[in-house]
């Protein structure tokens, strides 16, 4: 069965075509794209290291079908950054230690873009950690990514402010 | 996984009728489907999904006061819809309290409702579960079952439904909209699902094709917004299932108690209504001895199915714990810690 589908991943539109239904989001990105950035941790929902954006939204890409995400945009690890520029969000994790081995980080990553985009957490640290909570460290650097995530929205709130003022 | 047709029905007559044949399943994000795929424990042939079916993807407020949710509104959006959480905080916050934002940014509500049990033996293949294998027995039986049901239970199944939204909306006679082969159809939220008795491979009230469309919360729900909790104890803070949880809400005039709904979540195959309670309940003043008259009522029937006879004294406390919260009041904003009896914020 060839299943065609049409995905825009971090900007640019790719037309593909599985030969299987089976093919998870995570695994046609790491396996199919070459885009290795979203890391496969437990496969099953239970640590987010798959954490990628579906149009603009924080999900685990291990537990979606690629197939249903048919004209989904996707954003990854990958495609944060812009050129040589960090995310203000990757930025704030290396100010603030938010990782050790660095396997959890890009999932960490794009789920701290996912709560600030939310708006839900505000600066008070428990919401965030709570709003955190999908993302297990095993380094433990959960202090750092706390604090790393505070900072990049206080950041990014206040160069939105100035952008509009 | 095995392998299996996918497809995708413009409307949900061909939704129904993709879904009525032998072997298929729907499905809405995955999120439990697929974990289940993935382990062997679910095999369907086909998939039929149904996230892009019009129209079902909205909250409509309706004439006559009630509240109607589509099957695919995603559980963080219900939760984060402020007049939403305003109306139905307890509600808001046991979607708030379940698995973590990635998860909820994907699950559906029609998901959530029919998500199977989390039996490890039941999720484990190679285990003797008669929920996936009816006669092949129930290794729960003398397994690990610290975790499992005290209420509602037979000697073929003691496992419990997992789901936290389920547990506020039986206690608010939510109602469930169904679209099947002989057209459309409703039932209260307490009678989808099935005790297990002799057949606990017939888990809900759904037959083959069923297609959950959405979920009403009838007027009187809105009535109990200012006393309003749910509570819900964990293995771990955040991202873990129930081991016990109780959602109260309370109707208080005058000083007293004039109705309460209670839920309990973690204890039985279904989410569990405890009416006995409520009428322990209705009339009194709101304080300390009722409460844990009520709560003794709710678990009166409870018996251990294993190493889990904790979880009856822990249900009664919880019970008295949510009723004490849900009396003092529905806090402005659902605590930092939705659902936790560890949050630090004053009053949560
Ligand atoms: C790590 C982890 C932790 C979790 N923690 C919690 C928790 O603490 N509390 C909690 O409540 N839940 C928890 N969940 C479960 C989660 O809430 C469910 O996986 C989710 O709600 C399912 O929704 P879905 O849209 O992904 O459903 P799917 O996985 O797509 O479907 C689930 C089932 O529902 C059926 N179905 C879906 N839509 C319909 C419909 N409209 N009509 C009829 N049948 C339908 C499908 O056929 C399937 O059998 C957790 C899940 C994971 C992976
Ligand atoms: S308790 Fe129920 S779900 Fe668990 S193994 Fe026994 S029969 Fe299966
Ligand atoms: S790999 Fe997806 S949640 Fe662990
Ligand atoms: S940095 Fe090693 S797992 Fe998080």
């Amino acid at each position: 069965m060839n299943l065609p589908l049409s995905l825009t991943i971090n900007g640019v539109r790719r037309e593909i075509v599985l030969d299987d239904p089976r093919v998870t989001l995570l695994d046609l990105l790491r396996e199919r794209l070459d885009l290795t950035g979203t890391k496969k941790g437990c496969d099953r929902g239970q640590c987010g290291a798959c954490t990628v954006l579906v149009d603009g939204r924080r999900i685990n890409s291990c537990l979606a079908l690629a197939i249903s995400h048919d004209g989904a945009e996707i954003t990854t690890i990958e495609g944060v950054g812009h050129g040589g520029e960090l995310h203000p969000v990757q930025a704030a994790f290396i100010a603030h230690d938010g990782f050790q081995c660095g396997f959890c980080t890009p999932g960490q990553i794009m789920s701290g873009i996912g709560l600030i985009q939310e708006g839900q957490a505000g600066d008070d640290p428990e919401r965030v950690r709570e709003c955190m909570s999908g993302n297990l460290c095993r380094c433990g650097a959960y202090q750092g990514i706390t604090e790393a995530v505070l900072e990049a929205q206080s950041n990014m709130t206040a160069s939105k402010q100035r952008r509009s003022a | 996984m095995m392998n299996f047709d996918y497809v995708r029905p413009a409307n949900v007559a061909d939704a129904i009728a993709a879904a009525s044949e032998k072997g298929a399943s729907y499905l809405a994000s995955g999120t439990n489907l697929l974990d289940l795929m993935k382990g062997g424990v679910s095999r369907p042939s086909r998939l039929v999904d149904v996230t892009r079916l019009p129209g079902l993807d909205r909250i409509e407020r309706l004439a006559d006061g009630s509240l109607r949710i589509g099957t695919l509104v995603r559980n963080a959006d219900l939760a984060h819809d402020a007049e939403f959480a305003r109306t139905y905080p307890a509600v808001a916050e046991a979607l708030l309290s379940g698995a973590s934002a990635q998860l909820r940014n994907a699950a559906t509500v029609g998901g959530n409702l029919m998500q199977r049990t989390r039996c490890a033996y039941f999720y484990d293949a190679g285990s003797a579960c008669n929920r996936r294998w009816p006669g092949a027995g129930c290794d729960a039986l003398q397994g690990e079952n610290r975790l499992h049901a005290v209420l509602g239970w037979s000697e073929g199944c003691i496992a419990t439904h997992p789901s936290d939204f389920c547990v506020p909306l039986v206690a608010l006679d939510a109602i469930v909209e169904i679209e099947g082969k002989s057209g459309r159809r409703e039932l209260p939220l307490e009678a989808l699902h099935r005790l297990p008795g002799e057949t606990p491979e017939r888990e809900t009230a759904l037959e083959r094709g069923d297609l959950i469309v959405a979920l009403r919360l009838p007027a009187e729900a809105k009535d109990f917004a200012g006393h309003a909790r749910y509570v819900k104890v964990r293995e771990r803070t955040s991202y873990a299932f129930a081991v016990v949880s109780a959602a109260a809400a309370l109707r208080i005039e005058h000083g007293k108690i004039r109705e309460a709904r209670l839920g309990l979540g973690g204890v039985a195959a279904k989410p569990w209504r405890a009416r006995e309670a409520e009428q322990v309940l209705a009339g009194a003043a709101p304080d300390a001895a009722v409460y844990s008259e009520a709560a003794r009522a709710a678990l009166s029937d409870a018996k251990p199915s294993g190493d889990n006879a904790f979880k009856i004294e822990l249900a009664q406390r919880i019970l008295v714990r949510a009723l004490t919260l849900a009396a003092a009041g529905t806090p402005d904003r659902i605590p930092a810690l939705p659902g936790s009896p560890f949050s630090s914020v004053a009053g949560a």
